[in-house]
């Protein structure tokens, strides 16, 4: 199996690397076919395993690949480790890049630099599976900036487009921000244990809680405290957790297929798997959990809101993915680790197929993005539509649909946390699940249904089946994945060998039968009616009375000026602190550099020894008289001095 | 062995200043030739070379100068044969891409550069104090020579301003020098290792050495000579400058400053770790703010080599914890990583600047944009090597930089989060490089008309982007290269000389 694994590893690689050095030489079919091959093998492996593991639930591998490094005894190694967690995530991840990689062949036909886009998603492709299958924590920062580097080339992939090279450089900062805080979290771990290896760092994960860091003369804190937070620190970068999640809505300048990648389904989860990944470490730490359910709570409820106010088709979809992830942070906040993996597959599957549904929009618009200027699409796309439409339900969480069960499960698991911040973190989820439905339902009714607000309505047409397909392959696990999965993953003890797993009473409350049962019981519940509520209050302001959303605007100026300022994040990042670390930079370079380094205290030398030396020179006048005179002059002083001290 | 090595580069020069100015294609086949028979040679002394071995080997002890104990004593051990083969690794690959800028004298250039590159060597070999000496100042002459012949408009004012700095450093280094041969009756270095001096002295020879090595690193505040050199120099003196020149300084550190002055060393360590930081985060927000790549890239320079001196440093006692020689290796192998990544990095960030300025004439920032419409493959190779400068992991100078974190980490928390925060200021100086140079539309037709890379161009810097690639992936054969004689030094700086 470790063969196999690396196989599955390796082929989204090295078909990237052909479809990039070689694939402009050869021809386009050659490009994708290389790339989606690559992409298929490693699907069919990581099913393959699954499937495997479904079987024999105690099959597990975690076996170095080779050594990066070893210094003085301290050893870094890349190597592989599969568990239910791994294999889960990487069938995800291959079946979302594959469906990415046939919609692509459409979506991308006419662009120049086609061979240069399939390379880039095939080896972020291996980038999120070196990061999901990695046993040490050195290699899951390989892969964490491996899958941060290729977002920001695909983000700038249309390198003239100012905006996009704007966004792309405005992500890899902010992402950046997030990636010292995990790398000080590494640290953190490594100066306690001496190792980054999972294994070892879980086995003595006591140490860390018995060992303290100073911070200042006299003030410490628990290391595994430290550690948690800076690793959640990275992590709210990388998933877009408030306040670092300015890049991901920007990030939309990129290609829509990589969005539904990248900026959906995989890379901005990579936060939340890296959570439940260190969730033996989060366990031992409550200010760290609390510190994870607010800031997701908070994360959830908005960027939600500001789903509400977006016009542009991706944008919505952006801040609903920043505002899904922030569920996923609540759950792992109340130790539902299981759900909150749960809720990342699940979203995984209709996030992306909500994005690809967006790109069939765009590309039959002609790249139009904003919903003001769509309107009635349903007649011309009917299977675009219902793509949209089931993504939409399972998003809000419509009974049945697979969004359903992951949401209420963690929903439940916060009402029953008894976590500092639960009971903050229970109502933004409950209000989170009305806005949910509000912003998904506008989005649907604007673009689908009402009037056609565009030109040339008869020449819009459904996209070809290449986009359809994976459309079509991604509805399915949208509604039913959880039927058969549900209880097993979140109830059940699927990842007890990888997560830390508290017994699902003591987190939800209840004992878990079947998942019909679990949607009987959601009833009793506020959840199902909230978003009922939603998609009717979307129904009236964007059917039946149009004219009522701006007569609330209107009438709420302050607060509808700060969401589509989108809270100001923006403007306090640019204008305060980036202006000001140039402003600071400059100051240092002109003041301190070129003012005083340079001219007073270098040239500055210089020119006073210049000085010195000029009004010496003037007394070398080269007349013999001169010194004849001084000399005389000189003696006399001389003479009177003796004659005076004695 | 190591004689060759220093002295075929610099007879070799010698015969192409005779053949004079009329033979320019010879003479580039020549130096060609040369160089890469040196690095060749550097590459078989590699193979000979045994990392256990805990002492110099290639020992060559001739006595020079008698009435002074002088001795011509060479030797390499594994901190002092990585340097040696970057630098007949950059030699040729300066001389291949002379070729595509002819100037005056060509010849000259030439053997200026190969003469370099004798004595450049000759510095790293040197076991005898003064015949170290005698190699770390006749190098400054080519140098010299180099920027304030074939250099840019304000040449003279840098070649004085870095001449000064140097020289001015290195007197002191010979006070030190001097004093040392009193105290033990020669120049070995290994005496000098060995011999017991009392704080007061070791202070003081501290002091003197850190002179010379904080100006040739340079650290900050004696560093503002090196973006006018730069600036001037021709891009081979760039690459030499930043690439192996700047590396004497880190190497001082090790096989001076630091074993024959521990003590002081452990006591001063606070200063010189608040100076390193300040070099990191200073000079990397000085970066943000230039608008010429070449002094971009000169900045961003010195804040690497902050954390070479960081390295070299940051595992002294800082309050009450103590070091582990575990994390004292940590810290200095990351330090001689550092180096030997920065040196091909910077390298061929230089040369990407270097292909730039052959075709439109300025180094200006704002005289570029969208490059990598008319030049994709080039442009490839340039958000590479910047990507690299930021420290992305899978490139060389990830290694470095992530292994002294770590080791600062294990010694305080502070100064492992300020030398964390060049994951930010790097990433900024770098990315926004490339944003305005590299990516959108093009500037204007000149931009649009540019030529791609031509295959001289190109091939140094695929060579280089290898380099960094591999180290950056497997960095173990360097690092079991050198861990022997880390392991050697950290056990000496451990035992205190009082």
């Amino acid at each position: 199996m470790y063969e196999l694994s690396l196989i599955a590893l390796i082929t989204p690689l090295v078909g990237g690397l052909l479809a990039g050095l070689i694939g402009s030489k050869v021809n386009k079919s050659f490009t994708h076919w290389i790339t989606t091959l690559g992409i298929f093998i490693s699907f069919s492996i990581s099913c393959w395993i699954l499937v495997e593991v479904f079987l024999n639930p105690s099959l597990f591998l975690n076996q170095n690949i080779y050594e990066w490094m070893s210094i003085a005894g301290f050893n870094f190694k890349a190597g592989i480790l599969i568990d239910h967690l791994t294999v889960s995530m990487m069938a995800v991840v291959t079946f979302i890049s594959l469906m990415v990689h046939i919609y692509s062949i459409g979506y991308m036909h006419d662009d120049p630099g086609y061979h240069r886009f399939f390379c880039y998603i095939s080896l972020f492709t291996f980038a999120m599976l070196l990061l999901v299958m990695s046993n040490n924590l050195l290699q899951l920062f390989f892969g964490w900036e491996g899958v941060g580097l290729m977002s920001y080339l695909l983000i700038g992939f249309w390198y003239k487009k100012e905006s996009a090279i704007q966004a792309n450089f405005k992500a890899f900062i902010v992402n950046r921000v997030g990636d010292m805080g995990l790398l000080l979290g590494i640290a953190v771990i490594f100066s306690i244990i001496g190792s980054l290896d999972y294994q070892t760092i879980f086995n003595s994960s006591t140490e860390l809680v018995k060992a303290k860091i100073s911070i200042t003369n006299g003030y410490s804190v628990s290391a595994i405290t430290l550690a948690c937070l800076l690793l959640f620190f990275g992590a709210m970068g990388k998933s877009a957790q408030m306040p670092l999640h300015v890049w991901l809505p920007d990030s939309m300048e990129g290609p829509t297929p990589i969005s539904a990648l990248i900026h959906a389904a995989t890379m901005v989860t990579a936060g939340v798997y890296m959570v439940a990944r260190m969730s033996p470490l989060f366990e031992l730490s409550s200010v760290a959990l609390s510190v994870v359910l607010i800031v997701g709570a908070t994360t959830a409820l908005c960027a939600g809101l500001l789903g509400i106010v977006m016009c542009d088709i991706k944008r919505i979809i952006a801040y609903s993915t920043i505002s899904q992830l922030g569920y996923m942070m609540v759950a792992a906040g109340v130790s539902a680790y299981s759900a909150s993996v749960f809720h990342l597959m699940t979203h995984a599957f209709f996030k992306s197929l909500l994005f690809l549904a967006a790109g069939s929009v765009i590309i039959a618009l002609h790249h139009e993005q904003d919903i003001r200027k769509m309107g009635g699409l349903k007649q011309y796309m009917p299977i675009t539509y219902l793509a949209a439409l089931i993504g939409s339900l399972s998003l809000i969480g419509f009974p049945g649909f697979a969004g359903f069960f992951s949401k209420d499960a963690l929903i439940e698991a916060v009402a029953h946390s008894s976590t500092v911040g639960s009971e903050f973190a229970y109502y933004c989820v409950l209000i989170g699940v009305f806005v949910t439905a509000l912003y998904t339902f506008r989005f649907l009714f604007m673009v689908f249904h009402g009037q056609t607000r565009f030109k040339g309505g008869e020449q819009i047409k459904e996209s070809s089946w290449v986009i359809l397909i994976p459309l079509i392959l991604l509805s399915i696990p949208s509604i039913l994945i959880a039927w058969p999965t549900f209880g097993v993953l979140v109830f059940g003890d699927f990842f007890s060998d990888s997560i830390r797993q508290i017994s699902s009473y003591e987190l939800f409350g209840f004992e878990y039968q079947s998942p019909l049962s679990f949607l009987i019981h959601s009833f009793s519940g506020p959840v199902i009616y909230l978003s009922v509520i939603g998609i009717f209050a979307a129904w009236v302001g964007y059917i039946k009375k149009p004219e009522l959303p701006y007569k609330i605007s209107n009438q709420f100026t302050t607060i509808h000026r700060v969401l589509v300022n989108k809270f100001y994040f923006d403007h306090f990042y640019e204008n305060v602190i980036a202006k000001n670390t140039a402003k600071l930079g400059s100051a240092f370079w002109k003041f301190g550099d070129i003012k005083i380094i340079d001219d007073f205290l270098v040239n500055g030398t210089a020119i006073r020894i210049q000085k010195l030396s000029t009004i010496t020179k003037k007394m070398q006048t080269g007349y013999i008289y001169h010194y004849a005179l001084m000399m005389v002059i000189g003696l006399s002083l001389l003479l009177a001095w003796v004659i005076i001290k004695s | 062995m190591l004689s060759l090595l220093i002295f075929i580069p610099i007879v070799v020069a010698i015969a192409i200043v005779l053949m004079g100015d009329k033979h320019a294609g010879k003479a580039y086949g020549l130096a060609l030739l040369a160089s890469l028979f040196v690095f060749a040679f550097a590459l078989f002394v590699g193979i000979k070379f045994d990392p256990s071995l805990n002492q110099f080997q290639f020992v060559e002890q001739v006595n020079w100068i008698t009435q002074f104990n002088i001795q011509y004593h060479l030797g390499i051990d594994g901190i002092s044969y990585p340097l040696i083969l970057l630098t007949s690794l950059l030699t040729p690959i300066v001389v291949v891409t002379s070729r595509t800028s002819p100037k005056q004298k060509y010849h000259q250039y030439l053997a200026s550069f190969l003469i370099m590159e004798g004595l450049m060597i000759g510095v790293f070999c040197a076991l005898d104090g003064f015949l170290f000496y005698l190699f770390w100042e006749s190098m400054l002459i080519p140098m010299f020579i180099i920027i304030g012949l074939w250099g840019g408009n304000n040449r003279v004012y840098a070649t004085v301003k870095f001449f000064l700095y140097t020289f001015l450093g290195s007197v002191f280094m010979l006070i030190a020098l001097i004093y040392l041969y009193f105290k033990t009756g020669g120049y070995s270095i290994s005496d000098f290792h060995s011999v017991p001096l009392s704080m007061r002295e070791q202070l003081l020879i501290f002091l003197a050495f850190l002179f010379a090595f904080a100006v040739k690193i340079p650290m900050w505040p004696v560093h503002t000579w090196l973006p006018d050199a730069h600036v001037e120099a021709p891009t081979g003196g760039s690459v030499i400058l930043a690439a192996i020149l700047l590396k004497m300084g880190g190497y001082g550190f090790l096989r001076f400053s630091l074993p024959i002055a521990p003590d002081a060393s452990a006591y001063l360590s606070s200063f010189m770790i608040a100076l390193s930081l300040v070099a990191i985060i200073y000079i990397g927000l000085v970066a943000i703010a230039q608008t010429d790549m070449k002094k971009l890239i000169a900045y961003s320079s010195i804040s690497h080599m902050g954390f070479v001196t960081l390295g070299a440093f940051v595992f002294f006692n800082i309050g009450t914890q103590t070091a582990s020689s575990e994390t004292m290796s940590l810290a200095l192998t990351g330090a001689m990583i550092q180096m030997i990544s920065h040196g091909l990095i910077s390298a061929a960030l230089f040369l990407c600047v270097g292909v730039m300025y052959d075709r439109l004439h300025t180094r200006l920032i704002s005289g570029y944009r969208g490059v990598v419409n008319s030049m994709p493959k080039f442009a490839t190779l340039m958000v590479f090597f910047v990507l690299a400068n930021a420290a992305v992991p899978g490139t060389s100078g990830f290694v470095g930089e992530f292994t002294i974190i770590l080791a600062s980490f294990r010694m305080n928390l502070w100064v492992a989060f300020f030398a964390a925060i060049t994951l930010i200021i790097g990433a900024s100086y770098s990315l926004w490089l490339i944003k305005r140079v590299i990516f959108g539309k093009p500037l204007n037709e000149r931009i649009s008309g540019m030529q791609e890379m031509t295959v001289i161009e190109a091939l140094p810097l695929v060579t280089l982007a290898f380099l960094v690639l591999s180290l950056g992936l497997w960095p173990a054969p360097l690092v079991e290269i050198m861990s022997t004689s880390i392991e050697n030094l950290v056990n000496h700086i451990t035992f205190s000389k009082l």
